[in-house]
């Protein structure tokens, strides 16, 4: 049932995760011990109805959220009960995010926007000004650099904050319906650049979807239902829709 | 961090110039009404202190009457005082250095066709040392000439300008009303004095030539007295009193028939007034910067709010609470001393324009100047604080999914 095994360091790996909101009558159980293990590389799509608890483990996922219970172990490091700014050092040196609603900063130009990490990393200006446009080539973005994000389309708009996450070059991406604001021909070009990120480049992404079309894209694919991972397999990626 | 947090703050404050303007029109207007409070009002008190020094250092006058100014009836049914009062004071209290009887009397001064309405001293040789004025030219009565009551006069720097223009007056004689006299000195230039007088304005003559010649009288209505250098005026004043009092055969308790006013008294009095004036219009001022300070506190949380998904996508990449909190602070502060600056421009500006307009000289505060643009970059961080510290809270999920 599960993906990928590998001697190596998972990446991520959760075992018995609980995550409950309220108290008493109130009591939300949203994660209700998940399992669950990613190795370096993988394209791995987390589906499941809305209420299943899969944004919540998202969020742990991202260190933006703690987990009530079990453990959460980053690179072999528990990570679970880390404060807000360890968690935010997690997040400034592994990770990138990229939103279904784009998250780019308005009236800021696409390179700036993709420099922003950098700027909490404390990059010099000269070597952001490189990554980020290194970046956006990589995306298929050059030339577009001084363009804010109100003069781009909304396919540009996501390709810019896919910039913005690999500018960091992070362990994992993670990708929260990176489709959903976007068209079938526009999503398409997104997933064949998050494939391409993955094979190319070797990095690991987790995303988050309802459409099964879009999660035919990836390698391995884990349902929830429920607060718990109702299934989990590996995947034929789909090459072209 | 701080270089790039400025950056940002600038950036955003040009994103939105309408609102960054109203945001410190608050900070702008209080520190522009304190700093040209202040202007005007150390304009004013060094215009006092200048009063002081044209006055002449240490003078003491004594007037016949009570109390300031004296009742005119009080005054005129005092008694006169007499050379002899004169004497007196000068022999008999160490701390005077010298004094000079005085008689003062308007008088049209005519030469040639000029015509000046102008105010007539007599007095005695003392007066130009008991005054601290200079002659500019020409020499001070001579004793003969006193002694005769000769028809010889000093000129003030206002008359010798509107009778005789540039010419030199010395030698020349003018008409002071029926009695013509002959010029022997100019005073030199001592300019208005703290009641807006323009001392210049005056010709002086021997004392004995005024009593004679033009009031008909050997009264003297008053004598200005000079105290030595390092001795308390009060003292001199106190000395005066009691020498006054014993010559005018004054009883012990009752009312004296005259009035010894110390000048510096006076201009320290206003100086003090001036000064309780300009801080007190200067506090009222500085309510207006409070005021300020929660107008950028008041746009700092709408701008926090607005901004909910902004500091989400920053907390996302990596941003710690602090970097947004000082982001914030930074922005808040950045605005702050931005109304500061335009506050302190435009407040020198309109006190430069005001101290033109009262005819004070235009005084830079360097200490009010530093302290308005510390004050409302204070204001800036304790105002900007309470929103930085709630963007800083914010808790990234939520911040992420806020529409």
């Amino acid at each position: 049932m599960t993906g990928t095994p590998s001697s190596q360091t998972p990446i991520i790996e959760l075992s018995q995760v609980t995550k409950i909101y309220g108290h008493g009558d109130g009591e939300v159980r949203a994660l209700r011990g998940i399992d669950l293990r990613i190795d370096a590389g993988e394209f791995i799509a987390v589906m499941g109805p809305s209420g299943s608890g899969k944004s919540t483990c998202m969020n742990v996922l991202g260190c933006l959220d703690t987990p009530s219970g079990g453990t959460y172990k980053f690179l072999g490091v528990p990570v679970g009960n880390m404060n807000p700014d360890q968690r935010a050092l997690l997040r400034r040196t592994y990770l990138g995010f990229v939103f279904q609603g784009f998250n780019l900063l308005s009236r800021t130009t696409a390179l700036e926007n993709v420099e922003l990490p950098l700027v909490y990393r404390h990059v010099p200006k000269e070597e952001r000004h490189a990554l980020a446009r290194e970046a956006l080539q990589e995306v298929g973005l050059g030339g577009r650099e001084h363009h804010v994000p109100s003069q781009l389309s909304g396919g540009q708009q996501q390709r810019v904050a896919i910039a913005r996450a690999i500018v960091t070059k992070p362990q994992v991406l993670f990708a929260d319906e990176p489709t959903g604001n976007l068209d079938t021909a526009t999503s398409v070009e997104i997933m064949k650049l998050l494939t391409g990120l993955n094979e190319q480049r070797g990095i690991t992404i987790a995303m988050v979807t309802h459409e099964s079309d879009i999660a035919a894209w990836t390698r391995r694919i884990v349902r929830f239902r429920d607060g718990r991972i109702e299934s989990d397999q590996v995947n034929e990626p789909v090459r072209e829709l | 961090m701080f270089g790039n947090a400025i950056v940002l703050a600038l950036r955003e404050i040009r994103r939105n110039v309408l609102r960054s303007t109203l945001t410190i029109l608050g900070i702008v207007i209080g520190v522009g009404a304190v700093i040209t409070m202040v202007t005007i009002g150390e304009g004013a008190t060094a215009q006092v202190q200048a009063d002081i020094q044209k006055l002449g250092s240490n003078l003491l006058q004594v007037f016949r009457g009570q109390g300031f100014g004296g009742g005119g009836g009080a005054r005129q049914s005092a008694p006169p005082f007499s050379m002899a009062d004169v004497e007196a004071i000068k022999n008999e209290i160490s701390g005077v250095r010298t004094a000079a009887p005085t008689i003062g009397t308007g008088s049209q001064a005519i030469y040639g066709n000029s015509n000046w309405a102008t105010q007539v001293q007599g007095t005695d040789d003392q007066y130009i040392s008991v005054r601290d004025w200079p002659l500019a030219t020409g020499r001070n009565f001579s004793e003969s000439e006193l002694r005769a009551g000769a028809a010889v006069c000093i000129l003030g720097a206002t008359v010798q300008r509107e009778l005789f223009g540039g010419q030199d007056p010395l030698g020349s004689s003018i008409r002071l009303g029926k009695l013509s006299c002959q010029v022997i000195g100019t005073l030199s230039a001592k300019g208005q004095s703290g009641f807006g007088q323009d001392q210049d304005d005056l010709v002086v003559v021997p004392l004995r030539t005024m009593q004679r010649r033009m009031v008909g009288n050997s009264d003297v209505s008053s004598i200005m007295v000079s105290a030595r250098d390092g001795v308390s005026t009060e003292k001199v004043q106190a000395d005066i009193e009691s020498l006054m009092r014993e010559r005018r055969k004054i009883r012990p308790g009752a009312d004296p028939d005259f009035n010894v006013r110390d000048l510096k008294e006076i201009s320290s009095a206003m100086t003090q007034t001036t000064r309780v004036l300009t801080t007190l219009l200067a506090a009222v001022a500085a309510v207006s910067l409070l005021v300020g300070g929660v107008g950028i506190m008041n746009i700092m949380l709408v701008s926090v709010t607005e901004r909910t998904r902004e500091i989400g996508t920053r907390l996302a990449v990596g941003a710690m609470a602090r970097d947004v909190l000082l982001q914030f602070l930074i922005e808040a502060v950045t605005l702050a001393t931005f109304g500061g600056i335009i506050g302190i421009v435009l407040g020198l500006s309109a006190g430069a324009l005001a101290a033109h307009a009262f005819n004070v000289p235009f005084v830079l505060n360097v200490g009010i100047v530093m302290l308005s643009f510390a004050f409302s970059a204070a204001v800036g961080i304790v105002f900007g604080y309470f929103p930085a510290r709630r963007a800083a809270r914010l808790d990234p999920i939520e911040a992420l999914r806020h529409e």
